[in-house]
């Protein structure tokens, strides 16, 4: 909660100045509008007094004159964040026509889990598997093209991949669609399918790229394990290698793992920011992108309040999780 | 944690492959960044973003190199300067510019474009023709020198797109006998009976004639607008994409090693004295650790990028704000380790400040760890600016790989096809990323025995 309290107050001398700056943006966009204001003026240095009065008072008006960490203030935007009330988006609306930023950004919100959550999962399995194989014979080639691979992955930039993958497999060969968002409407039967369609070359791409850190950090943390004393009592028992590594290995890692992977899925929202804007995929990755590049600012808030939100209840679930999972962490507390 | 001996961490790392193809690929980088910027002048990467330094070269060519690897020739892009002829018939001067040239290739070129700055006075007429290989003649374009009193100096510019030379062709399409539904390029280079390159010499020739006066010729060139260029081919905005991969290479290495080495050492003397304080300072600085370690890092620096600065310099302080957390919980919980030393106690006892038993005796144990983790951390910092870069939020007075790419997504280059813009820059941003991770996994397989096996 000291947590929360704190980023917020991180965010929001940053958000004063992008509301301040948007109310005299606000106001200059309405005095060229109309004008008739302008004309009233023939000398500019009173007309630019005219326009700075009329700021004055619009930031007056919203209480922006007090400083943001003004109790009151204070108290107001958490008041309202925690209702998840984020206000009207000034450019943006959603597909439904509705300019509330909370509505908007929860009608993107199931795009981005269903491609990223999915995307994450199956890296997570894979990575497991892959990991657990390779940690069983250290040296052997899975363990080697491993490593490589993971080395080599994590050098190259997500969505750089995604355009080639959009070069190759959308343009050379014609395979997958180049954008993301299908074509037909949502109430149509076929919809579904041509959502799946859609979204395969950009969960091949992020499971690419993706599968080989996580190979080797599972690896790393079962080459641990399988140092420790217990397994080579297992293994004087007479406990066969494979049922060691996957059965009594595999569990004894899980709390790293399990920390790792909420901290993913938390990632997953909001990592995804350039990925969906190669692919164009209409998710909150790609809404952040749009709200930048139009400079929405209640859109950009509420986003990132909700990214930051998302971030932190995992970080604390992965918390409590360690605990479930790992007893020594109860005790020590 | 023990502590290793420099040498020996010397002759491991010598030992290690992989971390040897790190320092070799490493130091190539630095001598091509080195030799970039003694070369290739700083200006011209400054003119990056202006489009009127860019006009004589081609747009989006490939890179010249493809002609060797494909049967099918492709017309590079050529400057050629001209050959002054001056002669004199009955007090009328006759200067003629003409551009010969070989005309090798399987494709038509993108374009023409004369160049010349001429010095006279009163007014010239000008006669821009082509002599074809098969001997035909073809008038481009008639036109004349605005009239001047005085000795004046006129830069002019006559490109092929000019719509008075397709009218100029269609009016003599008895010479060529085909219907006309080609643009002046396909005209002037085709073949006569299919639309073909006919290949041999061309000969271009600019005619101006005066009376009584001569004019003098200061500059002339053609430019012939291939669809090869350079090293690296260029783009929609007709840039040299070799300057701009080239200058980008001495900004990653300068963007991703100083936000590693900052945040590392900020990271570094902050985990550690908090460690060694311990008791409260070390609960108030891990809580503060804490708060930003909680915040989504990426979002966090666009909205600084975009309300701030999109300053390069001011960039590489936001990506340290982010990249020092992590360090810094490390080195705490060795600091922890070490200061249970006796040489440590025995430091404290003896009365020697605080400061100076940090920076004696527990920092110089953990310098191994910090160079691993300097080298680890440089391909995150580049890859993080150039997504920013990528996103339209980098600084446009530095041309990063990441802007580059930037450029390619808004034109389109996927969809066109243009794959000399896309690979290159990310090849090059993955080779400096694999390099640093190269050296730093060397480092730490040596530094962590754990990882060792």
């Amino acid at each position: 909660m000291i947590t929360l309290l704190l980023t917020i107050a991180l965010v929001g001398s940053n958000m004063d100045t992008i509301l301040k700056q948007g109310v005299i943006y606000q106001v200059r966009a309405e005095i060229t509008e109309n004008t008739t204001i302008a004309q009233g003026f023939n000398d500019p240095e009173e007309f630019e007094k005219f326009v700075q009065q009329k700021i004055d008072e619009r930031i007056k008006t919203l209480g922006l004159d007090t400083p943001w960490h003004s109790p009151q203030r204070l108290g107001y935007t958490m008041y309202k964040i925690l209702i998840l009330d984020f206000g009207n988006a000034t450019f943006l609306t959603s597909d439904s026509g509705s300019s509330n930023v909370g509505e908007i950004i929860f009608e993107k919100m199931p795009k981005t889990v269903l491609l990223f959550t999915t995307a994450t999962i199956i890296i997570s399995i894979i990575g497991i598997l892959l990991g657990a194989a390779s940690s069983n014979k250290i040296g052997s080639i899975t363990d080697r093209i491993t490593s490589t691979f993971a080395i080599i992955s994590s050098s190259f930039p997500v969505w750089w991949i995604g355009m080639l993958m959009i070069f190759v497999f959308a343009f050379v060969y014609q395979i997958f669609p180049a954008r993301a968002t299908p074509s037909i409407e949502p109430d149509d039967p076929g919809y579904i399918l041509a959502l799946l369609y859609h979204m395969a070359l950009p969960v091949i791409t992020i499971v690419l790229i993706g599968f080989g850190a996580w190979a080797y950090l599972v690896r790393n943390f079962m080459v641990g394990i399988m140092q420790e004393d217990f397994i080579n009592a297992k293994k004087t028992m007479g406990i066969s290698r494979k049922k060691i590594v996957y059965r009594h290995a595999l569990r004894n890692a899980a709390p790293p793992i399990v920390t790792i992977l909420a901290l993913s899925l938390s990632g997953s929202l909001g990592g995804a920011i350039i990925t969906e804007a190669v692919f164009d995929w209409p998710g909150m990755g790609r809404l952040y992108f749009e709200a930048i590049s139009v400079m929405d600012l209640p859109v950009i808030i509420g986003s990132t309040y909700i990214l930051t939100v998302l971030f932190l209840v995992s970080i604390f679930i992965a918390d409590l999780l360690y605990g479930y999972f790992d007893p020594r962490v109860r005790v020590s507390n | 944690m023990s502590s290793i001996p420099t040498n020996e961490i010397k002759r491991e790392f010598l030992k290690s492959k992989l971390g040897l193809t790190g320092i070799f690929i490493l130091s190539g980088l630095i001598i091509i960044s080195i030799t970039t910027i003694v070369i290739i002048p700083a200006s011209t990467f400054q003119d990056w973003n202006n489009p009127e330094k860019w006009i004589s070269y081609p747009k989006t060519s490939v890179p010249s190199w493809v002609n060797f690897l494909s049967s099918e020739k492709i017309p590079e892009h050529k400057i050629s300067n001209a050959e002054i002829f001056e002669s004199e018939k009955n007090g009328i001067f006759l200067v003629s510019q003409q551009f010969g040239m070989s005309f090798e290739y399987d494709d038509f070129p993108n374009d023409f474009i004369f160049e010349t700055k001429t010095k006279y006075s009163d007014s010239h007429l000008v006669q821009i023709k082509v002599v074809r290989p098969d001997g035909i003649i073809l008038e481009l374009l008639s036109t004349a020198l605005p009239y001047s009193e005085t000795e004046t100096i006129h830069e002019q510019r006559y490109f092929s797109t000019d719509n008075m030379m397709k009218k100029n062709l269609e009016l003599q399409k008895n010479k060529i006998g085909f219907e006309f539904s080609r643009g002046t390029i396909e005209t002037v280079f085709s073949q006569l009976d299919e639309n073909q390159v006919q290949k041999g010499n061309y000969i271009f020739i600019i005619d101006t004639y005066g009376v009584e006066q001569s004019i003098e010729v200061l500059e002339s060139k053609m430019i012939l607008g291939g669809k090869a260029f350079g090293m690296m081919g260029t783009d929609e905005l007709r840039r040299d994409l070799a300057i701009g991969l080239l200058w980008g290479m001495p900004l990653a290495l300068f963007i991703g090693i100083s936000v590693s080495i900052g945040s590392v050492v900020v990271g570094l003397i902050y985990g550690v004295y908090s460690g060694y304080k311990g008791r409260k300072t070390d609960e108030v600085m891990m809580r503060f650790n804490d708060v930003i370690y909680a915040l989504p890092a990426l979002p966090f620096l666009i909205i600084l990028a975009v309300t701030i600065s999109n300053s390069i310099f001011l960039m590489i302080g936001f990506l340290m704000i982010f990249s020092w957390v992590g360090i810094a919980k490390v080195s705490r919980s060795m600091s922890l380790q070490i200061k249970t030393r006796q040489y440590v106690e025995a430091a404290k006892i003896m009365g020697q400040k605080d400061s100076k038993i940090v920076f004696r005796h527990i920092l110089p144990q953990l310098l191994p760890y910090a160079f691993a983790s300097i080298a680890i951390s440089v391909p995150a910092a580049i890859t993080t600016e150039a997504g920013l870069s990528f996103l339209g939020l980098g600084d446009p007075s530095f041309p990063t790989w990441g802007q580059i790419l930037h450029d390619a997504n808004t034109y389109g280059a996927a969809a066109q096809g243009l794959w000399w813009w896309i690979v290159p820059p990310g090849v090059l941003i993955a080779i400096t990323g694999l390099a640093f991770v190269f050296i730093g996994n060397a480092l730490d397989s040596i530094v962590n025995p754990k990882l060792k096996r």
